[in-house]
């Protein structure tokens, strides 16, 4: 198929990556992926990309965790076994409920907290032992790799990419 | 240079001199109150209801007062099983307690009225005529205060709201902000509102101290003279601090310190826009500024405890310096906001940008937490270890001013979450604008339950003193800071920060009428 071929590109300063992603883009080139040592502001911009909605699912797991928080001490404290602990009132959830607060608080935290952590790591496929992807170990240290599947226009990607500065340019067969 | 707008200018004229006739107003009336009114307003809330009365007499008996009241129920219910002998001698015990008591504060002599009027009527008619004078006296005090603690609520939060713009500012100043610096002009014109409301201040407590209202239970004649029938044991071993003179003294410290500092900076920072002296003026004014800052620390905490710890003598709180901070602070934070986004809109500040706003939103989002937490904790410790002397406090709000008291963490803090919370509404200058009314009218309900219980009770009402204090402050604030503001750069031109505040950009805002290339 079309992507079985892949040009793999390096670049040595993610100022030049910036620049080079916006012309590739400029170019109607798709770019399949692009490997960083470390963050570069503007990137996910430049490329186009989706902004991310783990925010949104963090605020939700947080509700999750009120919810759970709000339900426990309910049953717990006032439903399941309503004791007369040093006089605070048991009779209803909101009457002690001063007292449930601090609880709530930290669960909505840990639900929000934890939940979305694990949320990244699912949709990042990241886990323990799981083999790298990682096209070139150069790319964690100090090389950028911008990756363009090919469809019968090698000469013309090739011509395009060194103009944008790539130090390096490979034509890598991808199964 | 901005141009103070001909109609805005009427407007805030006008806001003042409605807020002046309605405040003249409402001291009239206050002034008029008398003896019958009070009387009228007992007998009021006397019908109401045997239960109900009886409820309020728990919630009146304030400091030292509930702990006895609550004891001599439980003498009460003993003497009902006894026979009528033990009776009478329990009733003897009981007045000599009460004359005790009388002289105790006025709070006490108050619940125990009610609960003699309900209770002991018939044993009692002879001393109960005596108290049912001095609970009179109590509400006509508690009549003739409205207007002057209406007066000094807007008051009070006008002036800390000022005083907390000019603490961020030096903040700004100190942390060397690269953001903010395009809208420091705003702040330092905010500040301008400072002087008029200290003068303010000394009048209303230079007028305090001289006895022509009764705001601070501590000032009345009396207080500290044991042979006076006022005397009272807990002011009294607390009057090294509580005095007319040291708390004129500090009172009169605190807002020279304050004003100047901001006299200084405002001139210093005008001097910086054409000083060209390899930033010596800038690195003066940062000087200035760590010291304002530790000054305002330890003032804004004393100042807290003076102005509004002071109007309940028996009761005190460890967090109430930073728990009042906290409620300008997000005042002061939301204050700015408004003004930016006002001035944005007129095209009088270059180099705002939606970022801006968006940072000033966090900030709102931010303090708004913090001042719940604080709020919070203040509140949860005295009721989870509800010791009868912390109580008093929170009971006296919880049963008089349910709705506000209640209503405000809904305004101050439900609201702003949700409406703050997302990213996207923070860099919405209309989204900010309607978080902002919320928080702002949040915050003058806190400042208004920190003061109007102790000095009026429940005779509380959002009526014509409140409502046109707080026109007469508004109009001050938007008059004075306009006013300053036109009076110089709207940019502070020598920051050696304001290129970087210029292209200031939180990295997940679009700008409006901005396209992808800008990034």
């Amino acid at each position: 198929m079309e992507a079985s071929k892949v040009i793999h590109a390096f670049y040595t300063d993610d100022e030049v990556l910036l620049d080079a992603v916006k012309e590739v883009k400029a170019a109607h080139h798709h770019i399949e992926e692009v490997f960083c040592p470390f963050p570069v502001h503007g990137l996910d911009k430049a490329m186009g990309l989706a902004p991310t909605r783990i925010a949104i699912t963090a605020f939700f797991y947080g509700i999750t965790g009120l919810a759970f928080a709000i339900w426990m001490t309910n049953y717990i404290m006032i439903e399941d076994w309503p004791m007369d602990i040093g006089g605070k009132p048991s009779f209803s959830w909101i009457e002690n409920m001063p007292s449930f607060v601090p609880i709530i608080f930290e669960l909505t935290v840990f639900f929000a907290a934890h939940l979305m952590v694990i949320t990244f790591y699912m949709r990042s496929r990241i886990w323990p032992f799981k083999d790298a992807e990682n096209p070139d170990p150069r790319t964690t240290d100090d090389h950028f790799l911008m990756e363009i599947p090919v469809n019968n226009n090698e000469e013309a990607l090739v011509s395009l990419l060194a103009k944008t500065g790539a130090v390096e340019i490979n034509i890598v067969d991808k199964h | 240079m901005y141009q103070f707008s001909g109609k805005l200018k009427t407007f805030s004229l006008a806001l003042i001199i409605i807020g002046l006739i309605g405040t003249v107003f409402s001291f009239y009336n206050g002034s008029q109150k008398t003896i019958e009114d009070a009387k009228q307003v007992i007998a009021a809330s006397h019908s109401s209801g045997h239960g109900e009365s009886h409820g309020a007499a728990a919630v009146h008996a304030e400091g030292d007062g509930e702990g006895e009241h609550a004891s001599e129920i439980e003498a009460h219910a003993a003497d009902e099983h006894g026979d009528s002998h033990s009776e009478e001698n329990g009733t003897k015990s009981y007045s000599s307690k009460e004359e005790h008591n009388v002289a105790g504060s006025h709070e006490a002599v108050e619940g125990h009225t009610e609960k003699h009027t309900n209770e002991n009527q018939s044993v009692e008619e002879e001393h109960s005529v005596s108290d049912v004078q001095e609970h009179e006296e109590h509400v006509l005090h508690q009549l003739q205060n409205r207007p002057w603690s209406a007066f000094y609520v807007a008051l009070f939060f006008s002036l800390g709201i000022t005083l907390l713009v000019l603490a961020f500012y030096a903040i700004q100043r100190v942390a060397q902000v690269g953001w903010s610096v395009v809208i420091l002009r705003v702040m330092e014109a905010i500040s301008a509102n400072l002087l008029p409301t200290s003068i303010l201040m000394i009048l209303l407590l230079a007028a305090s101290v001289m006895h022509m209202n009764h705001l601070f239970p501590w000032m009345a004649d009396g207080t500290v003279d044991p042979a006076s029938e006022n005397y009272d044991a807990i002011v009294d071993g607390k009057s090294w601090w509580m005095n007319s003179t040291g708390f004129m003294v500090r009172s009169i410290l605190y807002l020279v310190a304050w004003n100047v500092y901001r006299f200084f900076i405002r001139k210093s920072s005008i001097k910086e826009d054409t000083a060209n002296d390899g930033n010596k003026t800038y690195k003066k004014n940062f000087n200035a500024s760590v010291i304002f800052l530790f000054i305002f620390m330890i003032t804004e905490s004393m100042m807290s405890w003076d102005w509004i710890m002071g109007l309940d003598p028996h009761w005190f709180s460890t967090l109430f310096g930073w728990y009042v901070l906290s409620t300008l602070l997000v005042s002061a934070l939301t204050v700015i906001a408004f003004f930016t986004i006002y001035l944005r809109e007129q095209g009088a500040i270059p180099g705002i940008n939606d970022s801006h706003i968006h940072d000033l939103a966090k900030f709102m989002f931010g303090f708004s937490v913090f001042w719940t937490y604080l709020w919070f904790s203040q509140f949860m410790l005295i009721w989870y270890a509800d010791i009868p002397e912390e109580t008093t406090y929170f009971v006296m709000r919880f049963t008089e001013y349910k709705l506000p008291f209640l209503g405000m963490v809904v305004m101050n803090f439900v609201f702003p979450i949700l409406l703050l919370l997302n990213s996207d509404f923070k860099s919405k200058p209309w989204f900010v604008v309607i978080g902002g009314v919320v928080i702002l009218a949040g915050h003058y309900i806190d400042v208004f339950i920190m003061i109007m219980p102790s000095t009026v009770g429940a005779q509380w009402f959002f009526g014509i003193p409140e409502l046109s204090a707080l026109c007469f402050f508004i109009g001050l604030l938007i008059y004075t800071t306009l006013n300053a503001f036109s009076k110089a750069n709207a940019i502070p031109k020598g920051n050696p920060f304001l290129k970087e505040s210029e292209h200031f950009h939180y990295y997940n805002i679009e700008h409006t009428g901005e396209g992808s290339a800008d990034h």
